[in-house]
């Protein structure tokens, strides 16, 4: 028979703060299931220029992304958790962005990947919308012109804390409901 | 042989007066036309069997201001790739009525290439099958890429002019 | 029921009697490589029709043309096809060198041709392992962009950036080739092919992968000439144009290559024709190293003071540097006044730059003549009759890039 070795290397998430017992572990149930969703985000890219060809690269073999649990990347809004926007957004494409996050389903969280994205980049022109904050809510902006795949893992890796430490209740909350109206989301 | 000399002479021969301003910037022949013959200036470039000119390569408009009654030039680049010669035509027209036969009947190329004009310098296409704006939103009223207008966006609230040296 | 419904559904006119059925392939699609909208009307699965609609990615690159100064439109040229930056970067160099009338050392255009050959084998490299994943192999594109990872890394050594690479000056280079780059121009070299040959093996003779792809988004040669067809979709149609040899720039002509032709002009053509001509131009580095080791190794750029910054230690001891430093940034060098044309292949084919200089500080215009957007007019004639998951590998197989489509 083959001996059985233990992988003792294996990198495990540290277990969020709680009592521990006899066969049971008690924790507050946000923070379990924040240890849950931040570790199976399951992106859409929404690659629109050159920061998607540097996307590829991390989502290639040298930066891994999938070791982060995004193993699937989901083209449908509605299956997916992140929406990745990379690349020049213009004024034609603004709509169909918003359309996209609005079929998104809670709880969302955005991450605007190169310079385009956050704030319009070195594209000053009448064409090109300064920065996707202007149509939809960011939680996370990666700056870079493009973003080296170190930087963009970077950037889900502060997501991924954000989505840990999310308060359960903070989709419903006045706050949250205040943030959407400002972008005439309902 | 081909020779901007040879094409030089043929398009003089055919064409006479009509044909004007021949020069040679970098080695390519360049030659100017009014609006009226462009159509027959280049099909006499593509069927001709010794010039044989079939290829559009691009073609493109140019915002003179200064120019009155001459503002907006048509370039059309033609390339005959047996022999590896390009030849550069122009034909000029005026702002106020900017209509010069379309090149689509001829050149498939064409087609997108004129809708990409129109959109940014306004040139009306006579006779193309699809004129509508290509590149910008459809709602957009003016023509961007002629002199007068800005490049920045001028409703934009977050960039401020004088950090930014304009 | 019925009532209700007929109220809140609003149908176009002519919609009830029509047999075919509209499909948006909208503008975020997860196999479009790009942002690229087409409306099919399809008839069950067979695509009677389609109109695209560009212009999603338009960033104004000609008029921004005009507000910058030669030097700085460089970045811009970048993110036109960006997935081989260094190419279009080299273009557009060599367009104001042509405008300058300035003349180059042969070792520049040496070292031109390897970083042109680097950029247009990781292109390929992007379109051929992206065919492979929408007909559902993806280990191609794993295997494959290992080695787009060490050509990032060699343009790394050279200018400091993998993707949008800014590579090159007015003149030349802006520092010399280190060791570091030839090491692992050599190691590339060394490893590449064999990885090569695995990935044709993948796919070459692959009986799912040929059933998908032959006779599928065909064209004829004389269409493809009419609307405008260059690079590897032209050459797999049967026509071997290739702007190297046709007007070859950058001592083209000391090479010893061939250009790879096809026959029908369908996906497997397309496919094949980008292998040769990645082999061709692992060729071709090969051949410049080996005419590199002649040359003397410390020239990399051209002696034109007027367009190329000098040293920084002459700038800040010597006065003349000082003053040319000056002259160049600020933008008082005498530029001729003049209109030129020049082309180089690029990933896509003739990439053009037709400049107008009226000897101010930025063009007077700019125009780039952008393989992808021309023949991009030919899809709904390509897929004409086709079924959709065809309409969508010939998408692929075209090479689309968002950035250069200006779309």
């Amino acid at each position: 028979m083959r001996p059985v070795t233990h992988n003792t290397k294996v990198k495990m998430v540290e277990a969020p703060v709680g009592f521990t017992g006899e066969g049971f572990f008690t924790t507050k149930l946000s923070e379990a299931i924040g240890l849950a969703r931040s570790n199976s985000i399951w992106p859409l890219p929404f690659a629109t220029s050159c920061c998607g060809i540097e996307f590829m690269a991390t989502m290639a073999a040298h930066y891994d992304l999938a070791r982060f649990g995004s193993e699937r990347l989901s083209f449908s809004p509605r299956q997916c958790d992140l929406i990745m926007v990379m690349g020049t957004i213009s004024k034609k494409m603004a709509p169909v962005l918003r359309q996209v996050y609005l079929q998104m389903a809670e709880p969302r969280w955005v991450m605007a990947v190169g310079a385009c994205a956050s704030s319009g980049g070195i594209f000053d022109t009448y064409s090109v919308l300064q920065g996707i904050d202007q149509v939809i809510p960011v939680d996370v902006y990666v700056p870079g012109c493009p973003p080296r795949p170190e930087a963009i893992i970077d950037g889900f890796m502060r997501i991924q804390d954000l989505v840990r430490a999310e308060s359960i209740r903070r989709r419903e909350s006045d706050q949250y409901k205040e943030l959407l109206n400002s972008y005439g989301i309902q | 042989m081909l020779s901007n000399e040879y094409i030089q002479k043929k398009l003089i021969d055919k064409f006479g007066e009509a044909v004007f301003q021949f020069s040679e910037p970098y080695g390519m022949l360049t030659f100017e036309a009014d609006k009226e013959n462009n159509l027959k200036v280049l099909t006499f470039l593509k069927e001709d069997p010794e010039l044989m000119f079939t290829y559009l390569n691009d073609e493109t408009v140019v915002h003179y201001p200064d120019a009155k009654g001459k503002e907006l030039a048509v370039v059309y680049l033609l390339q005959n790739i047996y022999a590896g010669i390009r030849v550069r035509f122009k034909v000029y027209t005026d702002i106020q009525k900017p209509d010069v036969f379309t090149a689509t009947s001829l050149f498939e190329t064409a087609n997108w290439l004129e809708r990409e004009a129109y959109d940014f310098f306004g040139v009306n296409f006579v006779g193309h099958p699809n004129l509508i704006r290509i590149m910008n939103v459809e709602e957009m009223d003016y023509h961007p890429l002629r002199k007068e207008f800005p490049l920045e966006d001028q409703t934009r609230i977050d960039k401020d002019d004088d950090m930014f040296g304009r | 029921m019925n009532q209700k419904q007929k109220q809140n559904i609003q149908l176009p006119e002519g919609s009830l009697g029509k047999q075919t059925s509209t499909l948006n392939l909208g503008p975020t699609h997860p196999a479009t490589h790009g942002v690229f909208q087409n409306i099919l009307e399809m008839d069950g699965e067979r695509i009677i029709d389609a109109v695209p609609t560009v212009g999603f990615i338009h960033r104004a690159f000609e008029k921004i043309a005009e507000h910058r100064a030669y030097y700085q439109i460089t970045p811009l040229t970048d993110r036109l096809n960006y997935c081989s930056s260094p190419i279009n970067n080299m273009g557009w160099h060599m367009t104001v060198e042509k405008l300058i009338g300035a003349n180059l050392p042969k070792r520049v255009d040496y070292m031109r041709v390897i970083i042109m050959e680097l950029a247009r084998i990781a292109d390929h490299l992007v379109c051929n392992s992206v065919i492979g994943v929408d007909t559902g192999a993806f280990s191609g594109f794993i295997y494959v962009f290992e080695f787009r990872e060490l050509i990032y890394e060699i343009f790394e050594e050279v200018c400091g950036s993998r993707l949008t690479t800014n590579i090159g000056r007015i003149g030349g280079f802006e520092r010399n080739f280190t060791d570091i780059v030839f090491q692992k121009l050599d190691h590339f070299l060394k490893t590449f092919p064999k990885a090569m040959e695995e990935f044709e093996t993948l796919f070459n003779r692959n009986r799912i992968f040929m059933e998908r792809t032959i006779g599928v988004g065909g064209i004829e040669a004389e269409r493809a000439l009419n609307y405008g067809f260059t690079g590897p979709n032209l050459r797999a149609t049967g026509i071997d144009y290739d702007i190297r040899t046709a007007h070859p720039y950058s001592s083209y002509q000391d090479f010893d290559f061939s250009v790879p032709v096809g026959t029908t002009g369908d996906v497997y053509d397309r496919f094949l024709v980008r292998n040769a001509e990645i082999w061709e131009s692992v060729s071709l580095i090969k051949q410049a190293l080996q005419k590199m080791k002649d040359l003397d190794p410390s020239v990399f750029h051209a002696d034109i003071p007027d367009f190329y910054l000098p040293e920084k230690e002459d700038v800040y001891t010597k006065m003349e540097a000082l003053i040319y430093h000056f002259k160049i940034v600020m933008g008082e060098t005498d530029i001729p006044v003049g209109e030129v044309y020049h082309s180089v292949e690029g990933g896509n084919g003739e990439l053009g730059f037709y400049l107008i200089s009226d000897g101010g500080r930025s063009p007077y215009r700019l125009h780039f003549r952008r393989p992808c957007f021309i023949y991009y007019q030919a899809y709904p004639e390509i897929i004409k009759g086709s079924m959709l998951s065809d309409a969508v590998i010939t998408m692929s197989s075209l090479n689309l890039i968002a950035g250069e489509l200006d779309a």
